[in-house]
C-alpha cells in the first residue's frame, strides 16, 4: 500500500513537471519567441532568428478557414505599408495539404514569405488555439502582442502596435 | 487492476489539482476537414428546413430537428 | 354515410409543422459557425409535393446579410399552393386550393463566443394565423470543441374554420437544448433535445373526422375530439464522419414520445461526394415508424365511443421510408463582381408511406375490411444560392 503511494506520488511528479516543461518552452507574452525552420513556398528553409533586428508579425492562418482568408488582403496592405521601416510578416500556414493553400494564394496573392507547418510542430510550440492567431515580435525577438481570431477593423490595432515597435 | 486504481487516480489528481487541465484534444489548427463544407450538418438551410416541414406536416413526431447550432469552432 | 361540404385541410399534422418550418430556419443558419457570424448568402427555391392526391408548389426565399461586426439580419418568404384531393378529402368532402404564406424575420448578435437570435414569424391562411417568436443563445466552449445553445420559442394560433366566424386559440412553447461536440480530425456528434407544449381547444385539425359503425354494414362520420394539451419530447443524436479520400458519411437517429401515447423513432443515414471542383452529390435513405395515439381508431364502435376520438391518419401507427438524392453544381467563383459564389442545386426525395391500422375507405367493402391505406409522395426541390 505504502509502495503504491510512493508511486502515485512519483507519477504525479513526473506528469507535473513533464507538463511544466513543455509550457515553459512554449510561446508566451512577454518571453522570447521559441525559435523555428520552415520550408517556405518559394522553397527555401526560413529560420525565426534571421529576423532579429526587424519586427516581425507571425500569423497562423489556413486556406479553409474564413477569417483568415478575409484577413490576408489587409496583412497584404500592413506589410507594403512597413516593410521598408524593418517589418516583415511569416504567413504560416497550417492546411494539411499546403497546395490548398497554394492554389488559394494563386487567387488573393500576397508579397511577405509564407510557410508550411505541415507538421504543425511550430503550432504546437506557439499553443495556437484560435484561427488565426497573430504575434507581433519586437526587434529583440520578444514576443509582445498576441491577436486571436480575426475581425475586420482589427487591422488598424496591428497598424498601430506595429508602428509602436517599429520606433523602439 | 491496482495499476488501473494508480492510473485513474492520477487522472483525477491531475484534473483537480489545477497545474493541467483537460486541453482540447483536435487544436483549432487540425480542423481543416470538420471545416470542409460538406461536413457542416445543414450545408442548404433553406433545403433542409423544407424537409423537416414537409415531415413535421405528415408525422406526428416534432422537434430535435437538429441544427441547433454549434459546430468545429473552426473559425 | 355523410358527406360534409366542408373544405378539408389536410397538409398539416399538427399546427406546430407551420411555425417549425421557421424554428428550422432560424437554427439551422447557425450551425459550425458559433463563434462567426453566419455568411452572406441569398437562396431562392422552388419547392414541389406530389403524393396521395395533394400537390404543393411554391417559392422559398432566405436573405441575409451581415451588418457592421456583430449583427446579421435575415428574411424568408415561403409560400404553399396546394391543390388537395387526398384519401380525407375524397371520403368527407370536396377538393379545394388554397395558399399560404409564411414570413420572418431575424437577428443574430454575436459577441466574443457567444451568438444570441432573435426571430420573428408570421403565417397567413384564409382560416388560419400564427406568430410565434423565437429566441436562441448558443456559446462555444472548450477551445471550439464544444457548443452548448439553448433555444425557447413561443407560438400564439387562430384557428378557424371557413363559414364559421369562431376561432380557436393554441398556445404553444418549445425548449431546446442542443450540444455540439468535435470528437476527432474527422468525427462531429450532435445532441438535440426539445419539449413542446400546446394548449387550446383545437389541437386537432379542424376539417378531419372520425367515423364510426352503425350497422354491420354501414358507417357515419363525426368531428374529432382531442385533449386539450399536448406535451412532447424528441432526444436526437447525429454524427458526421470525414472519409480521407474527401467525403462524408452522417447518420442520424430520433427517439420521440408525447402524452398522447405516440412514440416514434427515426433513423438516417446518408453520403455526401464531391467531384472535381465544382460537384456535390449526396445520397439517403431516411426510416421513420411511429405507434398510434391512445384514442385513435380506424372504426369506432358507435357514435361518442369516447372521451376523445381521432381518425387522423397521422395518428395512427404507420410506417415511411424516404430515399433521398441531390447535386450541386457551384460557379463563379471570384468572378462575378461583388458575388463571391453561386451555387445551382436539385434534389429529390421519394417518400412511401405505409399505414397499419388507417384503411382506405374509398375502396369500399365491409367496413373494417377495407385495404390498408397506404401512398408516395415526391419532394423536389431546386434551389439557386448566392454567396456575397
Amino acid at each position: 500500500m505504502n509502495t503504491n503511494y510512493k508511486r502515485l506520488l512519483t507519477a504525479l511528479c513526473l506528469t507535473g513537471a513533464m507538463l511544466f516543461a513543455s509550457t515553459s518552452q512554449a510561446a508566451a507574452v512577454g518571453g522570447n519567441a521559441p525559435d523555428f525552420t520552415l520550408k517556405s513556398k518559394d522553397g527555401n528553409n526560413i529560420k525565426l532568428n534571421e529576423y532579429r533586428g526587424d519586427v516581425v508579425m507571425i500569423n497562423f492562418w489556413a486556406s479553409w478557414c474564413g477569417p483568415c482568408r478575409q484577413e490576408m488582403p489587409a496583412l497584404e496592405q500592413l506589410y507594403s505599408k512597413y516593410k521598408d521601416l524593418g517589418f516583415v510578416i511569416l504567413g504560416v500556414n497550417l492546411d494539411e495539404d499546403s497546395n490548398k493553400a497554394i492554389a488559394m494564394l494563386d487567387k488573393t496573392s500576397v508579397s511577405f514569405p509564407i510557410l508550411f507547418d505541415e507538421t504543425k510542430q511550430v503550432s504546437k510550440l506557439y499553443n495556437v488555439s484560435a484561427m488565426p492567431t497573430t504575434f507581433l515580435l519586437d526587434r529583440n525577438g520578444k514576443l509582445r502582442y498576441l491577436h486571436k481570431a480575426y475581425k475586420p477593423g482589427y487591422e488598424h490595432k496591428y497598424a498601430k502596435q506595429i508602428k509602436t515597435l517599429v520606433r523602439e | 487492476m491496482r495499476h488501473s486504481v494508480i492510473f485513474m487516480l492520477v487522472v483525477i489528481a491531475l484534473i483537480g489539482s489545477g497545474c493541467s487541465k483537460i486541453e482540447p484534444w483536435v487544436k483549432p489548427y487540425e480542423r481543416d476537414r470538420l471545416a470542409d463544407p460538406i461536413m457542416s450538418f445543414s450545408r442548404d438551410p433553406v433545403s433542409s428546413s423544407y424537409l423537416h416541414h414537409v415531415y413535421q406536416a405528415r408525422e406526428a413526431a416534432r422537434g430535435a430537428e437538429g441544427g441547433q447550432g454549434g459546430g468545429c469552432g473552426c473559425n | 354515410m355523410v358527406l360534409k361540404a366542408a373544405k378539408v385541410v389536410d397538409v398539416a399534422v399538427t399546427r406546430t409543422a407551420r411555425h417549425c418550418l421557421a424554428v428550422g430556419l432560424l437554427l439551422l443558419n447557425t450551425v459550425c459557425q458559433a463563434a462567426i457570424l453566419p455568411e452572406d448568402r441569398a437562396d431562392a427555391m422552388y419547392h414541389s409535393y406530389d403524393g396521395g392526391g395533394i400537390e404543393i408548389t411554391g417559392p422559398s426565399i432566405l436573405v441575409r446579410k451581415q451588418i457592421g461586426d456583430s449583427f446579421s439580419v435575415y428574411g424568408t418568404h415561403y409560400v404553399d399552393t396546394i391543390s388537395s384531393a387526398s384519401i380525407d378529402v375524397i371520403a368527407t368532402a370536396s377538393p379545394y386550393a388554397e395558399e399560404r404564406t409564411e414570413n420572418s424575420i431575424g437577428v443574430d448578435y454575436l459577441r466574443d463566443k457567444v451568438t444570441m437570435s432573435l426571430a420573428y414569424t408570421n403565417s397567413e391562411e384564409n382560416d388560419f394565423h400564427a406568430k410565434s417568436l423565437h429566441l436562441g443563445v448558443s456559446q462555444e466552449i472548450f477551445g471550439g470543441m464544444t457548443t452548448v445553445s439553448l433555444g425557447y420559442s413561443r407560438g400564439w394560433d387562430d384557428v378557424g374554420t371557413l363559414g364559421n366566424p369562431e376561432t380557436f386559440d393554441t398556445d404553444r412553447h418549445n425548449y431546446r437544448l442542443g450540444l455540439s461536440q468535435v470528437l476527432t480530425k474527422d468525427l462531429i456528434m450532435e445532441i438535440g433535445l426539445e419539449t413542446i407544449t400546446d394548449e387550446g381547444e383545437r389541437l386537432n385539425n379542424p376539417y378531419r373526422q372520425v367515423r364510426y359503425l352503425t350497422s354491420a354494414t354501414t358507417f357515419d362520420f363525426q368531428d374529432e375530439v382531442y385533449p386539450n394539451t399536448r406535451t412532447s419530447n424528441a432526444v436526437s443524436l447525429r454524427a458526421k464522419y470525414f472519409l480521407p479520400y474527401r467525403a462524408a458519411l452522417h447518420g442520424e437517429y430520433r427517439w420521440f414520445d408525447d402524452t398522447w401515447g405516440i412514440t416514434a423513432q427515426n433513423f438516417e443515414i446518408g453520403y455526401t461526394q464531391p467531384l472535381k471542383d465544382n460537384w456535390t452529390f449526396d445520397v439517403k435513405v431516411r426510416s421513420y415508424k411511429q405507434n398510434e395515439a391512445d384514442f385513435y381508431s380506424d372504426l369506432f364502435p358507435f357514435q361518442d365511443a369516447q372521451n376523445f376520438l381521432a381518425r387522423d391518419k397521422e395518428m395512427s401507427s404507420f410506417s415511411t421510408l424516404t430515399v433521398g438524392a441531390g447535386v450541386s453544381y457551384e460557379f463563379g467563383k471570384g468572378n462575378l463582381g461583388f458575388i463571391d459564389k453561386g451555387s445551382l442545386n436539385f434534389s429529390i426525395n421519394h417518400i412511401e408511406f405505409e399505414y397499419d391500422n388507417f384503411r382506405d375507405v374509398t375502396a369500399g367493402g365491409t367496413p373494417g375490411s377495407e385495404p390498408l391505406y397506404r401512398f408516395d409522395a415526391d419532394v423536389v426541390q431546386f434551389f439557386i444560392s448566392l454567396w456575397y
